[in-house]
């Protein structure tokens, strides 16, 4: 089945599995986003959603137990995190983590270090300072220790900064839209959108909201019930899961 | 070498029976050595009172409380001699990095003693309104010297009778001193002995009076072995605010046996700061007590342990007075073969109500073979107070690890990141930030030495130093 779209650019998961806890959560996913393109992912609470998420990044605990990850033709699973991030994947994760005394930059300039987009101290904080302005983040906020006392909204931002310093060929973004306010909500979206241009940056979202959409033009939307994808469509399937809910696929 | 001539007579002279064990140095007869003519005579009494204190005493052993988890039955007290007038210009000039950083600037200092033991030299140009730092001949010395550190273990009793001198710093009624004060030792190599220091601090700050102290403890290096007992006694009177800052950086053959005891009065102020790097066996016992209303104590202690490393750090916050809080902050790593332990106990007496106190120990075990121990202890005699303590002990946070490497940062340079992240943490609460430069630099080679070449990179200690120095305010924290 997958071997067919070997050779070709994109974020490609095919017959997914992965467990949690020594519980099958997701029994086998397929998707595909290409360079530049929005996909949503929604579902119920518990659907398996942010696991998804996890599998794709290799966060430990999240076991994945078949399927393929690819990024552009490069295989993923097996690879150590930071090398799926350096192969063009990153992911913001539902709750951020605090990191005392580690600086923002130092991560950034770290994470850069040695890849085609390396920078030095003054231009990663050029980049932030620049990203921060785009979604009105007090710049203040990125002097402080890495999430440290943040607010929600801060740290979602604060994510934002990241990717679009970073520049992955791919993101998934975990429910990045909730803690921001109306205002953070529209200024997250529209960079998101401006980086599918820039340089056609892949999102994979996950969120529960219609609202992220208004921005954020999606290209396809996929509904996750109980570990599988039920159901795909284009925008519009956001909207009617916003009035009928999932009772239907219940 | 000069003769003993204090008339004071020491039990029953040269022959008095030495406790058990025959002690190669600490001995009546090499105390009327330090008991010499120009001797004080409330020193020698309090010298010779003490000498026999401790030879009446048990040494220390493991058995007791106090001295669990460490290695204190391997001190063996006969290996060491007392060097109490040290050869002027053994100590070694040029002490690179640490000696030219703290000497750089004479006038980031408002006072600075440095020299040997024995033979302190006092420079004290920024010295207002009747402040004084000197030695034993001050008065400040006799009505002082033992007032906090009242009785003590056999170690306590040892620097009691042979400690050489004192720095004493005397702070009157109403004078704040801008600089900091330095106080810089330099423990010399002695080659043909395993040399036993005394160092002696004694601090009184008169009412209202504000005083900035940075203490910095470092050397021998090539000794076989040396052992380094310092005791520091802090008095602070009301409404009065001390900041201290101690660096140790002892030779790795070194057992350094600290011991501080302070005094808080009314709405006083009291913020120590230990950074313990150095020696094979270190170990700071700090006890503060608030006896005033209102009193305040902060203390934050950080330890690396590198090699065959023993940290140990025994904390104490006595609430004895209403409406006082006590706030202390240790972190601490291990690497390699290392241990660390760490033991606190917040005491609310009788009375102290509405009192607030809070003890928290952070731990990082960098190597498996690495270990440490944590052990917080509430004694409270009172309904009315708050006290919160936690502690932690483990490897490097399994979340912040996957979170930074998770944006394509390398997993050693990650750990780096996230081990020099903790100790930044912590070093930016340095309450003197005269003391921010060295005291990181001297960390950041610490954890060079555990960690291998550490990334260039800033941290959120620098961030802070940016915001200072771009700030007009005084050393106040920016988080
Ligand atoms: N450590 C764990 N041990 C056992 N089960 C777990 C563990 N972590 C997650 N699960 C379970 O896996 C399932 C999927 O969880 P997941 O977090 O992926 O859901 P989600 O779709 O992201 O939900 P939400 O919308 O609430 O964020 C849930 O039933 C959850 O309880
Ligand atoms: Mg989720």
């Amino acid at each position: 089945m997958s071997s067919a779209s070997k050779g070709s650019i994109g974020l490609k998961v095919h017959g997914l599995k992965a467990e949690v806890g020594g519980h099958e959560v997701l029994h086998g996913i397929d998707l595909e986003v290409g360079p530049g393109e929005v996909h949503v992912v929604m579902g119920p609470n518990g659907s398996g959603k942010s696991t998804l998420a996890h599998s794709l990044v290799g966060r430990p605990g999240t076991n994945v137990t078949a399927g393929e990850i690819r990024v552009d033709d490069v295989e993923l699973t097996g690879m150590a995190s930071f090398e799926r991030a350096r192969a063009g994947l990153v992911a913001v994760l539902q709750q951020p983590v605090e990191v005392p005394g580690v600086l923002l930059e130092s991560v950034l300039v770290s994470a850069l270090s040695g890849t085609d987009r390396e920078l030095t101290l003054e231009g990663v904080r050029r980049c932030m300072g620049e990203e921060a302005a785009a979604i009105g983040l007090e710049p203040a906020i990125l002097r402080r220790p890495l999430n440290v006392d943040l607010s929600g909204g801060e740290m979602k931002r604060n994510e934002m900064v990241q990717i679009a310093a970073l520049r992955p060929k791919y993101c998934v973004l975990d429910e990045i839209d909730s803690g921001l306010d109306v205002d953070a909500l529209g200024m997250v979206a529209s960079r998101l959108e401006r980086a599918t241009g820039e340089w056609g940056l892949g999102v994979l979202a996950i969120t529960h909201f219609e609202r992220l959409l208004v921005e954020l033009k999606a290209d396809a939307v996929h509904v996750m019930v109980d570990g599988r994808i039920v159901r795909s469509g284009g925008p519009e399937l956001a909207q009617e899961l916003e009035h009928t809910g999932y009772r239907p696929y219940g | 070498m000069p003769l003993p001539s204090c008339r004071v007579s020491i039990g029953s002279g040269p022959e008095i029976p030495v406790g058990g064990s025959i002690l190669s140095s600490f001995t009546a007869e090499n105390l009327r050595t330090l008991n010499h003519q120009d001797t004080p005579k409330w020193l020698c009494e309090r010298r010779v009172e003490s000498y026999n204190a401790f030879e009446s005493m048990p040494r220390p052993s493991e058995k007791e409380e106090v001295w669990r988890y460490t290695p204190i039955d391997a001190l063996d007290l006969d290996a060491y001699s007392i060097l109490p007038a040290l050869p002027r210009g053994a100590s070694e000039v040029g002490q690179g990095y640490l000696e030219k950083e703290l000497f750089f600037e004479p006038t980031r200092w408002s006072s600075t003693v440095s020299g040997d033991l024995g033979q302190r030299e006092f420079s004290g140009n920024g010295l207002v309104g009747g402040a004084k730092v000197g030695g034993l001949e001050l008065d400040a010395a006799e009505e002082s010297l033992g007032s906090v550190m009242r009785g003590g273990d056999a170690l306590v009793r040892l620097n009691d009778a042979f400690h050489p001198d004192a720095v004493v710093v005397d702070i009157p009624d109403g004078v704040r001193l801008g600089a900091p004060i330095l106080i810089y030792t330099w423990l010399p190599d002695s080659f043909e002995t395993r040399p036993a220091y005394f160092p002696r601090t004694l601090v009184r700050v008169g009412e209202g009076s504000d005083v900035r102290i940075v203490e910095v403890v470092s050397g021998p290096l090539r000794v076989k072995g040396a052992l380094v007992v310092p005791v520091t006694e802090i008095v602070v009177g009301d409404g009065g605010s001390v900041s201290y800052v101690t660096l140790q950086t002892l030779g790795s053959n070194v057992w350094h046996i600290a011991r501080s005891a302070s005094r808080v009065g009314e709405r006083a102020k009291l913020k120590l700061f230990t950074v313990g790097l150095g020696s094979h066996y270190d170990r700071v016992r700090v006890d503060v007590s608030l006896v005033g209303r209102g009193a305040s104590s902060e203390l934050n202690s950080v330890y690396l342990g590198r090699d065959d490393q023993v940290h140990d750090i025994r904390t104490q916050q006595d609430h004895n007075a209403p409406q006082t809080t006590s706030d202390l902050l240790c972190k601490g790593a291990v690497a390699d073969s290392s241990r660390s332990v760490y033991s606190g106990l917040i005491r609310i007496s009788h009375g102290a109500v509405r009192s607030e106190a809070m003890q928290t120990n952070h731990n990082l075990v960098l190597d498996e073979s690495a270990h440490a121990d944590s052990v917080p202890n509430l004694d409270i005699k009172e309904n009315d107070v708050r006290c919160s303590h936690a502690s932690t002990v483990g490897p490097i946070d399994e979340d912040r690890r996957f979170y930074v490497e998770s944006r394509g940062v390398p997993p050693e340079t990650a750990e780096r990141l996230i081990v020099m992240g903790f100790f930044d943490d912590i070093v930016s609460k340095c309450p003197i930030e005269e003391a921010d430069s060295f005291l990181r630099a001297e960390v950041g080679s610490g954890l060079k030495d555990a960690l291998g070449e550490l990334p260039g990179l800033p941290n959120a200690a620098d961030a802070g130093q940016e915001h200072r120095s771009g700030s007009t305010g005084s050393a106040g924290q920016v988080r």
